[in-house]
């Protein structure tokens, strides 16, 4: 590839105690790529998502962030004002469970349109319209604009969580798990939804999972990780295709027979 | 016309003043009550308004509870209000409670323990049934004299931290907090944090402490110590650099001792509570030490989740001088701003009451 | 009176108050923690206003004090007793003659000058607590100036009521940057805080802050271009001057429905009456 990366990290290593959560990690992910981590539960890769967005302080190594000008910025080394900022603007976190990131207690339209705000939108009207647009690109109905999150159902509040995430345009989005937790006909529809806005808006995405289904689905490149390091990567096709390392292939097989 | 401009709050005020004066006294026909009847007859209502008052002057304590007729939060804020014109001459050493001489001492943790166990003049093995004979003037009983105890006796907790089984004490850092001079700030360092415990009122360090025994913030305690006794106050006066005795104080220092099984970043020991309260206290002291225990849950790395465990929460809600004045301040006169919500209601029904107009 | 400094407060407390004041001033709308006294007046009751006022005052200061606009006020009258005795300064219901006017809940109709000093009695002054209740949370919001939660109570407002249902301690931008209570003012007084030459303090006693809008400052209300703040009045005249563009109490005078309105600025009511209004 011949543009610049928007996100590169270097010699990652994390250790709680005994235990290796990242282990000399290095990743690049280009503007607009959909990178799948994947791995079994305590492989290191939600650390490793938590180190990349800034929110887990690393022991060794470095993340760096290319901005829409061009300039690289050292994630770790940030002001935290700044890096609030681009949480909220540049930026985007997906949690596996919506109400980490909702305000259950405010409207739907409050919800997509606090973004916007603290962007500093001021017309109520044209944030009430994107909201409402937003609504629908994630396919809620727009008349329940005003109502509460709490009467969503898990499916809708995940898409309500992704709308809220977008409506600023990020460049990139952090994901945790974004299907976790939701039935298997709900997972379908979100992750055909998930795919359709990244591409249409040319997200770049940190996907963290260990649905190898979630993986082949979103991500043109796959990492696999095991004990906080990384065991393989390359395009999503060819690593589930013809797995090299003997890891990559067990998590594949297993995934067959299941 | 019905209505006439409110004018004469200056003259309502002193009559209000007056009446209340005269109310204070009572029936004239009883004897008033005396300053030293209060010191000397009512002396858990004097500690308690020494402690939450900040400031050791029993008949101080006892003029502030005459003077409030006998409302403890009242006298408290009376003490208080004198206590913040004094001027300081400095800060005592570190009271040696090792060296109290002991009225009362009780371990909860062992058979028995060296210097012994002291039930003292307690009232914990009463039965709670009315004394008829209170009602009259009677003399009690004297009660019997024992020899003073031989010896030494040490601290339970000491005991237990010689076999390492107990967490240290960590040190603060250096001159010692006092909420009464700045703010707090957070997270609060445990210096002020038992500072604010100490002056905290009895109700609230009773509840919450409370809490944590019924799962909110759990601790686990034993009551490794409970102590009473008088202690020597030292300071060293920076024009002499030498130390000088200036009096005794009677104190109940409790030493809570918690099970702790270790956490990321702890091994597994003993934790310990610290409860200090002018006088007699037991109550006091044992729910202080709860608070300081489950507030020392960020500092042990577990999980903060619990009321008791929020030194913000604590702290900012502890102090009944501030408390009862935030929450009577609501009888001053509010009828502006209730003027401007009574106006915005008005606007939203009739906003209301538009919107549901039928469309003809 | 005997036995206290003057105003009260001894030298090294007022010391450190002014200190509080002039870094207050030069970080408009910021709140600066202070080491609050115990005051012989209950927390609530002003404490914070009167810790400004005793740090602020001079021999040769006249002092004015309203609650509810009015000097008459029961609170007013006590506060004004307290300076009167441990002071001995001269004392004035007239808005013009005062120094320093020390308020609860109004500021005057009557235009405030730059020879002027405008002390509020705070009682809460975090404006994000019902947002965020931890004082250590909503520090680091203003710290960030992430103030997209309080937008977002605003926006919740129109979109359920048509209109944002906020009418006394309405939030306000001081200087363009920190996000400030303007004390339980009705809304209907906070266009008064912008650009007023007068220097504003307020203090807060029992929670400990004192802050400050100094002469000539930009304050802005909360509101969306589309939805701009208005400041909101009862729709009558005042039944004793006849004024019809002052804040106005309402006065039930018996028990049919019978009701009267009258300034809430009682200084400047008798101003009018007086002068045949």
């Amino acid at each position: 590839m011949s543009a610049p990366a928007l996100l590169a990290a270097r010699g990652l290593s994390l250790r709680y105690g005994a235990i290796a959560a990242l282990d000399g990690v290095a990743i690049d992910l280009w503007p607009g790529e959909v990178l799948a981590v994947v791995g079994e539960s305590g492989s290191g890769k939600t650390s490793l998502l938590n180190v990349l967005s800034g929110r887990l302080r690393p022991d060794a190594g470095v993340v760096w962030y290319r901005d829409p000008t061009g300039a690289l910025h050292d994630v770790h080394a940030m002001a935290a004002p700044a890096l609030r900022l681009l949480h909220r603007s540049d930026w985007g976190f997906v949690h596996q469970d919506p109400r980490a990131n909702l305000r259950m207690g405010v409207s739907a339209g409050g919800n997509i349109g606090e973004r916007l705000m603290a962007a500093g939108a001021r017309h109520y009207g044209a944030i009430r319209a994107e909201a409402g647009a937003w609504l629908e690109r994630v396919e809620i109905d727009p008349a329940r604009i005003d109502d509460l999150p709490r009467v969503f159902s898990g499916g809708m509040l995940q898409r309500l969580q992704v709308a809220r995430t977008l409506v600023t345009h990020p460049r990139l989005v952090f994901m945790d798990e974004p299907t976790g937790g939701l039935d298997v006909s709900v997972q379908a529809r979100l992750l055909d939804l998930i795919r359709r806005l990244v591409a249409r808006y040319a997200i770049a995405v940190v996907l963290v999972t260990h649905d190898l289904a979630v993986a082949r689905l979103l991500a043109q490149r796959i990492v696999v990780m095991r004990g906080g390091a990384v065991v393989e990567t390359g395009l999503t096709d060819q690593v589930l295709e013809d797995p090299q390392h003997p890891y990559t292939q067990l998590l594949v097989s297993s995934v067959l027979q299941a | 016309m019905a209505y006439v401009a409110v004018k004469g709050g200056e003259r309502a005020i002193d009559a209000a003043h007056a009446w209340r004066a005269e109310a204070r006294r009572g029936d004239p026909a009883v004897p008033a009550l005396a300053v030293a009847q209060i010191e000397n007859q009512l002396g858990r209502a004097v500690e308690r308004v020494m402690a939450e008052g900040s400031l050791h002057d029993r008949e101080l304590a006892a003029l502030a509870i005459r003077q409030a007729e006998g409302d403890l939060i009242e006298a408290a804020f009376l003490l208080r209000a004198y206590r913040t014109t004094l001027p300081r001459f400095g800060a005592s050493v570190p009271l040696d409670t090792g060296a109290m001489a002991i009225r009362r001492r009780i371990s909860a943790i062992f058979k028995d323990v060296p210097g012994g166990q002291v039930l003292g003049p307690t009232t914990d093995y009463t039965h709670r049934l009315l004394d008829f004979a209170l009602l009259a003037e009677r003399a009690p009983d004297s009660a019997p004299l024992a020899e003073a105890a031989e010896g030494t006796m040490p601290r339970v907790a000491d005991l237990l931290a010689a076999e390492g089984l107990i967490r240290p004490d960590q040190p603060g850092s250096g001159e010692p907090s006092d909420l009464t001079r700045a703010p707090p700030a957070y997270p609060a360092p445990r210096d002020a944090r038992l500072q604010g415990l100490a002056r905290g009122d009895e109700g609230f360090l009773l509840g919450l402490g409370y809490s944590t025994q019924r799962g909110y913030g759990g601790s686990h305690p034993f009551a490794g110590e409970i102590r009473m006794g008088a202690v020597s106050v030292v300071i060293v006066p920076d024009e002499l650099g030498f130390p000088i005795d200036i009096g005794e104080i009677v104190l109940t220092e409790c030493q809570m001792v918690n099970q702790f099984a270790g956490s990321k970043t702890e091994p597994a020991r003993f934790t310990t509570g610290y409860g200090l309260a002018f006088g007699q206290a037991d109550r006091r002291a044992m729910a202080m030490a709860l608070l300081d225990r489950s507030l020392q849950a960020g500092e042990l790395g577990e999980d903060v989740t619990a009321p008791a465990q929020n030194a913000e929460f604590v702290l900012s809600h502890a102090d009944n001088i501030e408390a009862t004045g935030f929450v009577e301040h609501l009888k001053l006169p509010h009828y502006v701003d209730f003027q401007s919500e009574v106006e915005a209601v008005r606007r939203l029904r009739a906003t209301a009451a538009a919107a549901a107009e039928p469309v003809a | 009176m005997n036995g206290y400094n003057f105003a009260y407060l001894d030298e090294q407390t007022k010391r450190m108050i002014r200190r509080a004041i002039l870094k207050a001033v030069a970080i408009p709308g910021h709140q600066v923690p202070f080491g609050s006294r115990e005051m012989p007046l209950p927390y609530g009751w002003g404490t914070g206003g009167i810790q400004v006022t005793a740090s602020i005052l001079g021999a040769n200061d006249v002092l004015k004090v309203i609650d509810q606009g009015a000097d008459d006020t029961t609170n007013a009258v006590s506060i004004r007793r307290f300076f009167a005795a441990t002071a001995g300064v001269r004392t004035t219901t007239r808005t013009a003659e005062a120094s320093v006017i020390q308020t609860r809940h109004r500021i005057p109709e009557t235009k405030l000058t730059e020879r002027q000093i405008l002390v509020y009695q705070v009682p809460q002054p975090e404006p994000l607590y019902r947002l965020e209740p931890s004082r250590t949370e909503s520090r680091r919001m203003h710290g960030l100036a992430e103030y997209g939660a309080m937008h977002v109570k605003l926006y919740e407002d129109i979109s359920r009521l048509g209109q944002v249902a906020i009418s006394y301690d309405y939030p306000v931008m001081v200087n363009g940057r920190y996000l400030t209570s303007p004390s339980p003012i009705p809304a209907f007084d906070n266009p008064k805080l912008h650009l007023m030459p007068a220097l504003q303090l307020f203090g807060a006693g029992r929670e400990k802050r004192i802050y400050a809008i100094p002469p000539y400052t930009d304050v802005r209300s909360l509101d969306f271009e589309d939805h701009p703040f208005r400041p909101h009045r009862a729709r009558a005249v005042c039944a004793i001057c006849g004024a019809d563009q002052s804040y106005l109490d309402e006065v039930l005078t018996d028990d049919r429905g019978g009701r009267m309105f009258v300034c809430s600025d009682t200084d400047y009511c008798a101003g009018r009456a007086g002068a045949g209004a």
